[in-house]
């Protein structure tokens, strides 16, 4: 009987090798910049969706207010590094430290507030630092900060000549998070963090104390997608408030899980690899002259997406438990 | 240097604008109090009817207030129309209710927001002339410019219709039946997918209303529903879901709060304050003020 | 026979309402008792007090001589008492089994063993079958069994049900209290609460009605039904307050 359950479990991981096997080899042949973009994007949006998929998706606390951490994590580097010389691994560890700290610190108020409540609260959080950071001259406010790129460097993160070691550290960290994901998938804190999401009467009823949950699954989240933050840094080389902390953002981070499937394993990978590609290129092939086309374009194909197939994209490809029979 | 003056300045200055945001977070406090459903497309319904008012003036060469119940009207037909269109998709989705109209509702936004650029152009309009543009009345020292003072007391007007539809009329007692037990009003005969077309439709036509007066004194661009947007979301929360009368309440005090911000902290930070006081009214009332 | 649980003088008031007024009545080790009373009587009330899900206006709980009265219902599932949920609150997306995994895991934290112990409970409340398939998709009569099954897994000392027996056909009602035989031979004390007088009254060892808010007989049950005090207070003329 455990074979069964068991073997499910392996072929997942097996899945999960061959897909980064073919990612680690698919960028080999790309010589062209704009590709390579896209790609790290890809990599890079599936890792920070994956990573809101544990606060929102298993857990149920739906955070439209991600950009916080990613803004923490990029500016923690980046300030770290500007102003005192420290290279951006560290600078990636504290800013996640950070960020689960700060998830920590909001999370004891909020996580009271039912809903549409917790929610709200959520994008004023990010909106409060948006607007701080605006106004934070150490920062550099509204005109950010900039990284110096002197040449290639894995000390320093920074590469000048090519998009590929920025990919394939987001593959990694894509890779990370997906893996911190599969074991929640079987872990004492994926089955509470499940069990808060669909009933939190009946959680506690059996024991499960829904507070400390929430707060576990807020920090593990928030820390992940600063490093993300962090990694976006570096590799733009140049952030700013309005890139880095707006709520559009937020949004962008969570779209790729709920299209793919949200609460899901594979849902945010998924969604990441349909929907960054598809946003890139609907902006430049339709993009050009600021006429919208390109927004009518994508707008449209996200409502089709969210009202034709509410539990996402993945259900079309295996039949989950999440589907509707 | 705050004296009595200035004080009364900030206040008045608050009072109005805060009625005006009570009117835009109206239609969306009505919606999700109907419907459990938050629409991410309000800010665009906001700028769509102020493109339109911009429109009915170049080709009518009527005054935005003119032209208000008009807009009004077409922003009616157009809630109706993306309820029976889409939203009614939304509610059929046996999961993941809360993210499908989240989302299907911020892709609505970006369609409208496409269409805007298609249709106007990203660039900046205004209207040049109005009745009530760049004029000031004072009381007692105290300034109210003009097109603020209509749209306080259109939110007045309108908060008082709404108060009358709901109480002295079927279609109000329909709406509050509906609200209180969508499943069940089927059995007495009241169309419950017409209940919620006509209140999108009602939702639109108050932010509709709310549109027009502003872009007496606002720029229009395709963006400019944004910031809108997310001051009503927080003051139908401040009020809390599903209380439409709290919406009014909270939204004077988010006007009041964000003008006393502005002059404390620097006016690039105003929001904070009105931030500030949700967060702590929420931790010590979660659900609202009124919420239920 | 010691007792496991003791309330001393509970009293709870809702806004004006006097919900539960001065009840004191003791569960013993190893029975089955049932708790009855007319509609409104106050006993999904003194239910939810032991539970834990109201706070007591006034008067204390004891289980196994500690004061609980201040636990939240999760420290309470911890020491041992479970509860069952009238309106059925079973985790919709997830399967039958992983359902009552989620009750296992408070005493096994690794979850190879509590999928083990939860196959276990599954057993014995005639689920096994049904393992795979979502929590969604199941009969009435089979969600109900999820939450006593959920419950059990929680290797409960005291478990209370709520109304599991009502609305049942004659036959599935007779498989309940085959369960909740079953569940006292396993060594846990049961307290439910029931309005359905003739499946609960030869299954229950001792019973305790409520009317008004109080405690109006306790006793065994075929006293308690020929108890005029009784009668009159399910038939008889009432001033309702």
């Amino acid at each position: 009987m455990a074979s069964a359950f068991e073997t499910r479990r392996r072929n997942q991981l097996i899945i999960a090798a061959a897909v980064v096997a073919v990612m680690i080899a698919l960028p080999l042949g790309v010589k062209d910049v704009y590709v390579q973009n896209i790609l790290v994007l890809t990599v890079m949006y599936a890792a920070l969706s994956q990573a809101w998929n544990i606060l929102s998706g298993y857990c149920g606390q739906i955070s439209l207010g991600h950009a916080l951490y990613f803004g923490i994590g990029a500016y923690a580097s980046t300030l770290l590094f500007v102003k005192f010389g420290i290279i951006p691994w560290f600078g990636m560890a504290a800013g996640g430290i950070f960020a689960a700290a700060i998830a920590l610190l909001v999370g004891w108020p909020c996580f009271r507030l039912g809903g549409h409540y917790f929610t709200i609260a959520t994008i004023v959080l990010a909106e409060i630092g948006l607007i701080l950071f605006l106004n934070w001259s150490y920062a550099g406010e509204a005109s950010g900060l900039q990284i110096p790129v002197s040449g290639d460097s894995w000390l320093t993160f920074t590469f000048l000549r090519s998009k590929l070691p920025y990919y394939y550290f987001a593959l990694g960290l894509a890779a990370v998070v997906w893996l911190v994901t599969y074991f929640i998938e079987d872990s004492k804190w994926g089955y509470y963090w499940r069990a808060v999401r669909e009933n939190t009467m009946a959680a506690q009823s059996l024991g499960v104390q829904v507070f400390r949950s929430k707060m576990a699954a807020a920090a593990l989240s928030a820390f992940f997608t600063a490093i993300g933050g962090s990694f976006y840094a570096q590799f733009v080389s140049y952030i700013d408030p309005d890139s880095v902390m707006v709520f559009q953002f937020s949004l962008l981070m969570a779209l790729p899980a709920v299209i793919g499937g949200i609460g899901t394993l594979w849902g945010p990978p998924l969604g990441a690899a349909i929907l960054i590609p598809f946003t890139e290129l609907t902006r430049s092939y339709m993009g050009g002259g600021g006429k919208g086309t390109d927004l009518i374009f994508y707008g449209a194909v996200i409502m089709i997406i969210a009202l034709a197939r509410p539990e996402g994209l993945l259900s079309l490809v295996t039949r989950t438990r999440h589907a509707p029979p | 240097m705050a004296n009595a003056a200035t004080i009364a300045q900030i206040l008045m200055s608050g009072l109005l604008m805060g009625l005006i945001y009570a009117l835009i977070a109206a239609g969306l406090s009505l919606i999700f109090g109907l419907m459990d459903v938050v629409n991410f497309a309000h800010g665009e319904f906001l700028m769509t009817a102020m493109y339109a008012t911009f429109g009915l003036v170049v080709l009518l060469s009527l005054d935005p207030l003119v032209l208000s119940p008009i807009v009004a009207a077409i922003m009616f037909v157009v809630g109706a129309f993306c309820y029976r269109v889409i939203i009614v998709h939304a509610m059929c989705a046996r999961t993941n209710v809360g993210m499908v109209q989240v989302f299907a509702t911020f892709g609505l936004a970006i369609v409208i927001r496409g269409l805007a650029q298609f249709v106007f152009t990203p660039d900046y309009r205004s209207i040049p002339k109005s009745w009530l543009g760049g004029q000031t009345f004072s009381i007692f020292g105290v300034y109210m410019p003009a097109p603020q003072l209509a749209g306080a007391l259109a939110s007045l007007l309108a908060f008082g219709a709404l108060w009358l539809l709901m109480k002295r009329t079927d279609f109000g007692k329909a709406l509050e039946a509906t609200r209180e037990d969508a499943g069940a009003v089927g059995l007495v005969g009241i169309d419950r997918n017409r209940v919620f077309a006509m209140g999108w439709g009602l939702g639109a036509a108050l932010v509709g209303l709310a549109g027009a007066i502003l872009s007496i004194f606002y720029y229009i661009h395709p963006d400019v529903g944004g910031p809108f947007a997310l001051i009503a979301y927080v003051t139908v929360a401040l009020g809390g879901f599903g209380s439409v009368f709290g919406a009014l309440a909270a939204g004077v005090i988010v006007g009041i709060v964000e003008a006393i911000s502005a002059t404390v902290l620097q006016p690039s930070m105003k929001a904070i304050g009105i931030y500030a006081v949700y967060l702590l009214v929420v931790f010590l009332r979660p659900r609202g003020l009124f919420g239920h | 026979m010691s007792a496991l649980l003791e309330t001393e003088a509970l009293t709870v008031r809702f806004g004006g309402i006097l919900a539960n007024a001065d009840i004191s009545i003791g569960v013993n080790e190893g029975e089955i008792l049932g708790l009855i009373g007319p509609n409104g009587a106050g006993k999904s009330t003194l239910f939810n007090l032991v539970a834990g899900t109201y706070r007591p206006t006034s008067g204390r709980i004891r289980f196994e001589g500690r004061d609980i009265t201040r636990l939240p219902p999760a420290v309470r599932c911890k020491l041992g008492v479970a509860r069952t949920f009238q309106v059925v609150k079973s985790f919709e997306t997830m399967s039958v089994l992983e359902n009552v995994v989620v009750g296992a895991l408070v005493r096994f934290t690794s979850t190879r063993t509590a999928r083990e112990e939860a196959y276990r409970v599954l057993d014995v409340t005639g689920l096994t079958r049904r393992a795979e398939a979502n929590a969604r998709d199941l009969t009435p009569p089979e969600k109900r069994r999820l939450e006593v099954a959920r419950a059990l897994a929680t290797q409960p000392k005291l478990l209370l049900l709520d109304e599991v027996l009502t609305g049942l056909t004659p036959a599935e009602a007779q498989k309940g209290v085959e369960l909740v035989r079953k569940i006292r031979e396993l060594g846990v004390t049961v307290v439910m609460v029931e309005h359905v007088m003739e499946v609960v009254m030869p299954l229950v060892d001792r019973a305790i009605v409520l009317d008004l808010g109080r405690v109006l007989a306790q006793g065994a049950p075929q006293a308690i039904v020929r108890d005029p005090k009784v009668i009159q207070a399910y038939l008889g003329d009432r001033f309702h307050a």
